[in-house]
């Protein structure tokens, strides 16, 4: 069975958690459990619709104040997909937790209230899709129940979403659909209110929507860790263990180790007592060379030299995720696959409004939830490709020495 | 069965199979939490293939309660015994004898929730610094939003409205001392995936998740393992089937299913069909709405 990882956004009340419930319940893949929570709070709150809510809001906190505070993951299978939701909160700390989980999506469904339109957060939300290189964004405009079913009100929005889109250079795969949550159109089942569109249904599109993270061809090995086994049968067996980033890789393949820049020769590639004869992007294997080199953690295997790898001055988009401002000058941890260095804002360069992205923004400190183009002196260098070339190894994050807490995600430029 | 194992189960192996070597590179002293239920078990496995031909890096730590099925004992110590891992065990009654925890009274009495004190004792005895355990994302609604890197601070507690944001496969594990982490390499794993997993790998597990005829006790219309743990009360009904149990924590708290699914295969669509959460079977969570999450908070796992 294949495997989507989709992210969800939407303003406050643009009724994300109702149409994840729709979705499943539709799909008939609700449990007795959440079936019999959903009727039990349902009831309880004299709703007149089924209140779906309270299958994504897992806190305490978050039941009791009727919002969703953290990202949740929820599981599920149509029988010929499996599906990964990345719930993501519509309130205070959007952007941090929409960045969160987007970068570990495909796809991302973006809901619009038919009533109110593209609004700031639409625009914020692409934003982040398209800086991310969604695969795919899924435009639904919900609660067209409340507007008649109006083929009018939805091909305004349509156009204004085009519109928006338009600006951007390179874009993820774009639908668009009108939908009710509440009452259950187009989201599995076609909607028998709206006949004028003829298109696909939510469900649909997510079952069609190509699986895999979209990779580069370029190939890239993060060292985890070096495996030294000396018994009978292993006699000075040393391997790296660790993930193929990008690209692949065959037994004999000629690879460069960095920073050293010292060749060698694939001899074996293992997983467990298999050894293989070609690996691809997101296999976690070990690798032997024929030579002995000294390597270890946080060395990189490439097939090609490449200069930009090695550069300690970097420009990045930032995402600032942290309630302590940022400041030009101040030091932080900079982490990349399993890298990690010292490093230092060098200078803020603009802040990046995400609802009109041309309209760049002055400043002498980073905000909680900011997008910034900004420049970072690494104290060593931590071998990442510019993130539009290579998503799989173009991204890093910021950690605070003093808190330890991740502070901000980046994304390489060049 | 083959199409399952070509695409995203094997992503998945390749996601945890990462983690627990971030685990091992990233951490001082790390260590597994081994409760001889199916998902430590797979966790087990995860780890013999990400180290082979090397030996699994860390100890096995398991917190008895003194309330398990015997299967699940003789089946760890088979099964540690063929890794060649180190077993740690540390028991719940010895904390009830040192007056740190009090024995719950009652119909509903369950050392369940004593489980966390004995685990942050011995978390401090040893200085472990990441505990890997095989909680799933979906097994429970608080679990959904737990981070694969899960940092406890000194007193074990979780704190779900300050946890780090975590990025791409990027896993940040510094610490302060005194603070430990929970790592979950099975985080994006379902139940039917570990059953799958299971199938594919070839997995023993103990005798009790297979169907077998036991000697029961039928309470708020549940099955419990009829044993000297539980306290009995009148309106209990003592009662014999032919069940198996689809998770495995203490006796007193783990409902069976009346099943005659004697394979994989079986039990995969046995669990489907019913339509009900793995979970609905553990009495330690319907105490309230929010009572994994209360546990979490206090230190639990």
């Amino acid at each position: 069975m294949e495997l989507l990882r989709i992210n969800t956004a939407g303003s406050v009340d643009d009724g994300k958690s109702t149409l994840i419930g729709r979705f499943l319940n539709d799909s008939n893949a609700l449990t007795v459990e959440q079936e019999a929570l959903i009727a039990k709070k349902t009831k309880e709150k004299g709703m007149q619709n089924l209140d779906f809510s309270v299958i994504t809001d897992g806190l305490i906190a978050e039941r009791e104040q009727g919002i969703t505070i953290d990202v949740a993951h929820i599981y599920f299978s149509s029988g010929k997909r499996k599906f990964i939701v990345a719930d993501s909160p519509g309130h205070v700390e959007y952007t941090r937790n929409m960045v969160t989980g987007a970068s570990n999506s495909e796809v991302a469904i973006i809901l619009i209230d038919a009533r109110k339109g593209i609004l700031e957060q639409t625009h914020r939300h692409y934003f982040i899709s398209n800086m991310l290189q969604m695969k795919a964004v899924v435009f639904c405009i919900n609660k067209m129940d409340l507007v008649d079913y109006s083929e009018d009100v939805f091909l305004k929005i349509a156009a204004d979403i085009n519109k928006m889109t338009a600006q951007f250079e390179t874009t993820p795969d774009v639908y668009v659909l009108p939908i009710s949550s509440l009452k259950g159109d187009n989201v599995v089942n076609q909607s028998k209110e709206m006949d004028w569109y003829q298109g696909e249904t939510l469900s649909q599109i997510l079952h069609t929507i190509k699986t895999g993270e979209i990779s580069s061809n370029i190939f890239r090995f993060d060292v985890q860790q070096v495996l030294h086994v000396q018994n009978d049968e292993f006699v000075d067996y040393r391997a790296y263990a660790g993930k193929v980033i990008s690209g692949s890789l065959n037994v004999g393949d000629t690879v460069m180790v960095l920073p050293s820049g010292k060749q060698s020769e694939v001899k074996e590639i293992r997983k467990f007592t298999d050894t293989l004869n070609a690996v691809q992007a997101g296999e976690s294997v070990q690798v032997r060379l024929k030579d002995d080199i000294d390597i270890s953690r946080g060395m990189m295997l490439v097939k090609q030299p490449d200069d930009n790898l090695f550069a300690k001055d970097i420009k990045a988009k930032l995402v600032w995720m942290d309630e302590k401002p940022a400041t030009p000058g101040a030091k932080y941890i900079v982490q990349a696959g399993t890298r990690t260095t010292q490093c230092k804002l060098q200078t803020i360069e603009a802040i990046i409004p995400p609802e009109n992205p041309s309209d760049l923004q002055d400043a002498n400190q980073l905000l909680l939830n900011d997008i910034a183009l900004v420049a970072i002196k690494t104290g060593a260098p931590v071998f990442l490709d510019a993130f539009k070339e290579n998503r799989a190894n173009g991204a890093f994050i910021l950690i605070d020495p003093m808190t330890n807490n991740t502070v901000a995600a980046g994304f390489l430029e060049r | 069965m083959t199409a399952y194992k070509e695409s995203h189960l094997q992503r998945l192996e390749d996601e945890s199979i990462y983690i627990m070597r971030e685990v091992v590179s990233q951490f001082r002293k790390p260590v597994l939490l081994f409760s001889g239920g199916k998902d430590s078990i797979t966790l087990a496995r995860l780890a013999q293939k990400a180290f082979y031909p090397a030996k699994i890096p860390f100890p096995f730590l398991h917190i008895d309660t003194g309330h398990n099925f015997p299967e699940t004992i003789a089946f760890r110590d088979q099964l540690v015994k063929e890794l060649g891992v180190e077993l740690i065990v540390r028991y719940v009654q010895d904390s009830i004898d040192q007056n740190k925890v009090q024995e719950e009274t009652g119909k509903y009495a369950s050392r369940n929730a004593l489980q966390t004190v004995t685990l942050l004792d011995a978390i401090e005895e040893f200085g472990f610094d990441a505990c890997m355990g095989g909680a799933r994302r979906d097994e429970e609604k608080s679990r959904a939003k737990e981070r694969i890197f899960s940092v406890r601070d000194d007193f074990g507690q979780w704190d779900a409205k300050k946890q780090r944001p975590e990025l791409f496969n990027i896993l940040n594990g510094k610490i302060q001392f005194g603070e430990n982490v929970r790592a979950f390499p099975i985080s994006n794993w379902t139940e039917e995936d570990v059953w799958h997993y299971i199938a594919q790998e070839e997995i023993g597990l103990p005798s009790i998740y297979f169907a077998h005829k036991r000697k029961l006790v039928k309470r708020d219309g549940a099955y419990l393992a009829y044993s000297d743990f539980l306290n009995i009360v009148d309106t209990d009904e003592i009662t014999e089937s032919t069940v198996r149990f689809r998770t495995v924590g203490d006796m007193t708290c783990t409902a069976a299913f009346v099943s005659e699914a004697n394979t994989i295969d079986e039990i995969v669509y046995e669990n489907k069909a019913s339509k009900s959460s793995e979970r609905g079977a553990r009495m330690d969570d319907k105490r309230s709405e929010a009572a994994l999450e209360e546990r979490k908070k206090g230190g639990y796992f």
